[in-house]
């Protein structure tokens, strides 16, 4: 049918039903949410980017007396003073937000004790100057002594413009990061995938023993902060490090350090990615391989990477985009190397140019953004290799083979447990690495920078507040999503703004969040500070992720129940707590981990955001790394770790025991 | 006295620049069971769903028990629904998914368990109350879900292609059985299926549809036996499609043979579509046309011999493929008793006169046939 029909007849407008009304709220809450916690963040640091700030000299006259007090020479604009004695060039005027220009610079005969006053007015209604904390706004004219005059500042103009941009390209010092990051983000991916590829190759095709320990193993670098490799890295590698002689003269403290940390951390996502890839791949396949006679080497170029080939592309995906976004580690271990997301916490933290700090996250975000939208494009294109006929591929036994895959995996273990063994070895430690006794004086967390003991229960807190709204937040969002009808525009926009906070660093959310949250003029200002904005900044950081579990539970779900619901004129809650939530209470709990685990290690979504009462452990372990309390920031992380593995242990029994009970209603 | 339960009228559903449905009008008498039966893609579900409320038309109105119910969302109506996947909810038992639609609507909790129970003989499931849907059996849940359908007494039970999951065996046992129920109940019945023989055997009246259109209402004999048209006669039973032209009133030629047959509404030189049924084709011995045979021949004219190209044996009857150069190279399929192929030796390669009697030849335009 080319041509559309014209229906006949009055368009039939539904009758809302309660329910429908009911979940047309929901939607809106959550749909509000996301703007608030994203869109408009974001598009606060946008503009921000292109806020361009300079002294305008033209705005501001002074007119100044003899040394008896009487005004005899006319009042002259500051430039037409500047033009006498050349005090300000241009890059003087140029400026940001919080730059402030005195203009006793102008009189190169000033001093404070002399008897000269100065009358300063603007010339127009937006110039602003301070006298001391004071604010003056507009032409009114103000007369000061020497004394006070010093005290006069200038206020730059705002504008809109290219030029933070220009200014970033034109500096290499801030530009060089991104080939930096891009390097570091490109040899990690490189080395990760590389390695996870056949770790999850052992435990799907081969049959080693230990397959569940390495398992284990393999998923223990989620539960740490990304930095806590970093200083693992400068126990074993670094200026006083045990193995440094192996580096050859090379420094741990760059490239090397960040490669090497950024393989532990993104490990067990690129393992996870290509193990469920691999773990798919139809048993008939290989047995047809061997019954056409196919050498080995052929059956894994034909059959075993192309079924993985959407994993691996992910997976690469995935760790590019973790590396380049990555905060903690480089900043622990980077030394001199400069990466994009160390950039933007110098630039707001060290040098207060906020300015600059967003014109480093737009150009963060561009390869992030990148990375995710070709990783969405590729998994879209993923047809289901896999029917419902497939056979599960059994591997058979091959001692030579197997013991060569369990020497790999162990080597691999060693690499991560050796990490984490350091940090805890480390940690216990009394002063590394001249008194090797053992004592608990690096857990005195209290006489340390970063917030002691309170950091951590503060970061407790974080996680459990995390996990009990964000759950809470993600599933009513992806049921709504999911299982309402009708709206389709508006809940593929709601999709799109879920998948967002994946592509967004959580360097540059937190940034964003300052310039949104942290506006007088926003009446959620309140929040800033709190530990609200920073669950808001972590379930919003991690939304994406907790989002798909959450819609593929969802998904599985017989999509006539709803119908049914309706046709019993049953309301669709009842439906929802009596069925929905207990069927999808794997997934639920599975969410509440995620977020759990993720807020006690992430840095980078709340770097920014914390204040002296919201302390958290693991920019505890930043701080006090930056501090030179190494061995009480691993200490730290260790407890991250301890508190993690702790919550897994939990999340398994709870799951074990809703699973068994349960067990009578989940089809086999 | 036949009341009309539920009238549709001018119903149009469009999906973007998709016509679903078109122009359905149609009455669903009270108690009736009634199919809407056609090939995937046909608006069957869509009208369904429209019935219900759970995809409301683009246009067009629907009554119910006198109401009017067009903008009507699905919880606003009266009906039970039992869907192919049935739809039972996993993690609730067999009786707490029928009392689903129990609970708040102002029973008593013991009101609510006799109700069950009640419901739970009706189906014959009375022992499997404290099961889960995943513990029963294909056709035990189907069942369940019949029960929770009809749990609150809705004036209108839908059934999408209820049986379809099923193995052969459990379909044609559970036909009969919800037939049974829907009589003992007497509601008002509309089921969706692309299962002819379910269909025939299940329904009081049967709407064949195709592309989103009505082509034919009719009890099930009538369907079968006087179809309205091309699409009908082709998509229930087996037909033959012999084309064909009129050469004057009650006569047709196929090839160079000139059969009678009613040339109804058609005139000379038009070209036609004969449809006949397999089973239609009466086979004669040697001596049939000689008076006194035991299988007289009541038509001369529209019997011939042809060849017996293939025959398989389909277990009550055989299906022989007929061929003849005089039919101009005709196939034609035609069913014979095993009786009938033992009487007359019939045999592959063989020949045989057979009679095609003048009534059972339906003509239909030929263009008709082109757009199938």
């Amino acid at each position: 049918m080319s041509v559309a029909e014209v229906i006949p007849g009055p368009k039939i407008r539904e009758k809302v039903s309660r329910d429908s009304m009911v979940q047309r709220g929901f939607m809106l809450v959550i749909a509000l949410y996301l703007v608030i916690t994203l869109a408009f963040p974001l598009y606060a640091m946008l503009s921000k980017a292109f806020s361009t700030y300079q002294f305008n000299l033209d705005q501001f006259s002074i007119q100044v007396s003899d040394e008896s007090g009487n005004f005899n020479t006319p009042a002259m604009t500051m430039s037409e003073f500047n033009a006498q004695v050349s005090a300000f060039d241009s890059g003087d005027l140029a400026a940001k937000s919080v730059s402030r220009l005195a203009p006793t610079k102008l009189f190169p005969e000033f001093s404070f004790k002399s008897p000269v006053l100065y009358r300063i007015s603007g010339n127009d209604e937006t110039a602003v100057f301070l006298v001391g904390s004071e604010r003056h706004v507009g032409t009114e004219v103000v007369e000061v002594d020497s004394n006070t005059f010093r005290r006069v500042v200038i206020r730059p103009i705002k504008g809109t413009g290219i030029s933070n941009f220009t200014r970033y390209f034109s500096t290499p010092a801030l530009f060089r990061s991104i080939g930096n990051s891009v390097f570091i983000a490109v040899l990690s991916t490189i080395i990760t995938v590389s390695l996870a590829f056949w770790f999850a190759y052992a435990l799907s095709r081969s049959c080693m023993r230990f397959k569940g320990f390495f398992r284990l193993v393999a998923m223990a670098p989620i539960l740490v902060p990304s930095l806590l490799p970093g200083i693992a890295l400068i126990y074993l590698f670094g200026n006083q490090g045990i193995l440094k002689a192996f580096l050859m003269g090379n420094s741990i403290y760059g490239p090397i350090g960040i490669v090497v940390g950024s393989v532990f951390f993104t490990f067990p996502h690129a393992m996870l990615i290509i193990g469920t890839a691999l773990s798919i791949s139809d048993g008939r396949l290989y047995e047809a391989a061997t019954a056409l006679r196919a050498s080995k080497w052929r059956t894994f170029w034909t059959v075993t990477v192309p079924s993985a080939r959407y994993g691996l592309i992910s997976a690469a995906f995935v760790v590019f985009n973790l590396v380049i976004t990555d905060f903690g580690l480089p900043k622990v271990i980077g030394g001199k190397f400069n990466v994009l997301a160390v950039d933007i916490y110098k630039q707001v933290i060290g040098q207060q140019n906020f300015e600059m700090g967003a014109v480093v996250s737009v150009v963060l975000l561009l390869p992030a953004v990148l990375a995710f939208a070709i990783d969405r494009y590729n998994q879209k294109k993923q047809v289901a290799g896999i029917s419902a006929r497939s056979v599960v591929f059994e591997p058979k036994p091959n001692p030579k083979a197997d013991t060569g895959w369990f020497i790999y995996c162990s080597f691999v273990a060693v690499f991560i447990l050796g990490i984490i063994g350091i940090c805890q070895y480390a940690a216990l430690i009394k002063f590394w690495p001249y008194n090797l006794s053992l004592s608990l004086n690096n857990y005195a967390f209290d006489k340390m920078d970063g917030g002691g003991w309170a950091a951590y229960s503060n970061s407790i807190k974080l996680g459990l507040l995390t996990a009990f709204f964000g759950t809470i937040v993600v599933f009513l969002g992806a049921y709504v999503v999911e299982k309402t009808k009708d709206f389709h525009k508006s809940r593929a926009l709601f999709q799109m703004l879920a998948m967002m906070p994946m592509a967004i660093p959580g360097m540059v959310l937190g940034l964003a969040y300052i310039f949104f949250f942290n506006n007088p003029a926003n009446p959620l200002n309140f929040i800033y500070g709190t530990m609200a904005i920073l669950v808001v900044s972590a379930v919003t950081h991690f939304y994406t992720v907790s989002h798909l579990t959450a819609l593929t539970a969802l998904k599985q779900m017989d999509p006539e129940f709803e119908s049914v619901a309706a046709s019993l004129k049953q309301p669709f809650f009842k439906l929802f707590g009596r069925v929905t939530v207990p069927v999808c209470m794997p997934a639920i709990l599975n969410i509440s981990i995620y977020l759990f685990v993720n807020a006690m290690t992430t840095v980078s979504a709340v770097v920014f955001l914390y204040s002296t009462d919201t302390a958290l452990a693991s920019v505890a372990v930043l701080n006090m790394d930056d501090a030179g309390d190494i061995a009480p920031a691993a200490a730290m992380g260790m407890m991250i770790f301890y508190t993690n593995a702790g919550a897994r242990l939990l999340h398994m029994l709870g799951s074990r025991l809703i699973l068994k009970r349960s067990n009578a209603w989940r089809a086999s | 006295m036949m009341n009309t339960y539920l009238k549709i009228r001018d119903l149009w559903k469009s999906f973007g620049s998709f016509v679903a449905l078109r122009d359905i009008s149609l009455d669903v008498i009270d108690g009736e069971f009634l199919c809407f039966l056609g090939p995937s893609g046909c608006g069957k579900t869509t009208l369904l769903r429209a019935v219900a409320g759970l995809d409301i038309q683009t246009s067009g109105s629907i009554f119910q028990d006198g109401k009017d119910v067009s903008n009507l969302p699905a919880s606003e109506r009266d009906f039970g629904i039992v869907f192919q996947s049935y739809a039972l909810f996993p993690n609730l038992t067999v009786i707490e998914n029928i009392a689903f639609g129990l609970e708040n609507a102002g029973k008593d909790k013991k009101a609510t368990a006799e109700r069950v129970t009640e419901l739970l003989t009706l189906v014959d499931l009375l022992d499997q109350g404290d099961k889960y849907p995943a513990q029963l059996s294909g056709g035990q849940q189907q069942r369940i879900a019949l029960a929770r359908a009809i749990a609150t007494s809705p004036g209108l039970l839908l059934l999408d292609e209820p049986l379809s999951a099923l193995d052969a065996k459990v379909r044609v046992h559970l036909r009969h059985e919800m037939k049974e129920l829907q009589r003992k109940l007497s509601v008002t019945t509309v089921m969706v299926t692309h299962d002819q023989e379910e269909a025939l055997s299940m329904a009081d009246r049967i709407v064949v549809m195709n592309h989103g259109i009505i082509e034919q209402v009719g009890t099930p004999t009538e369907i079968y036996t006087t179809p309205a048209s091309l699409f009908v006669a082709d998509f229930i039973g087996e037909t033959n499609k012999l084309p064909a032209s009129v050469t004057v009133k009650g006569k047709v030629k196929i090839g160079n043979k000139t059969l009678l047959c009613d040339t109804n509404g058609f005139s000379a030189k038009d070209e036609v579509i004969l449809v006949l049924r397999p089973e239609d084709v009466i086979p004669h011995g040697e001596g049939a046309r000689s008076p006194g045979a035991p299988d007289i021949v009541k038509t001369p004219e529209n019997t011939f011999e042809v060849t017996i190209e293939e025959m398989e044996f389909l277990g009550s009857f055989w299906r022989t493929r007929l061929r003849d150069q005089g039919l101009g190279n005709l196939e034609m399929i035609a069913d014979f008793s095993i009786n009938a192929v033992r009487r007359l030796a019939l045999m592959t390669g063989g020949k045989i006169t057979i009679e095609i009697p003048p009534g059972s030849l339906k003509a239909f335009a030929a263009d008709q046939g082109a757009e199938q």
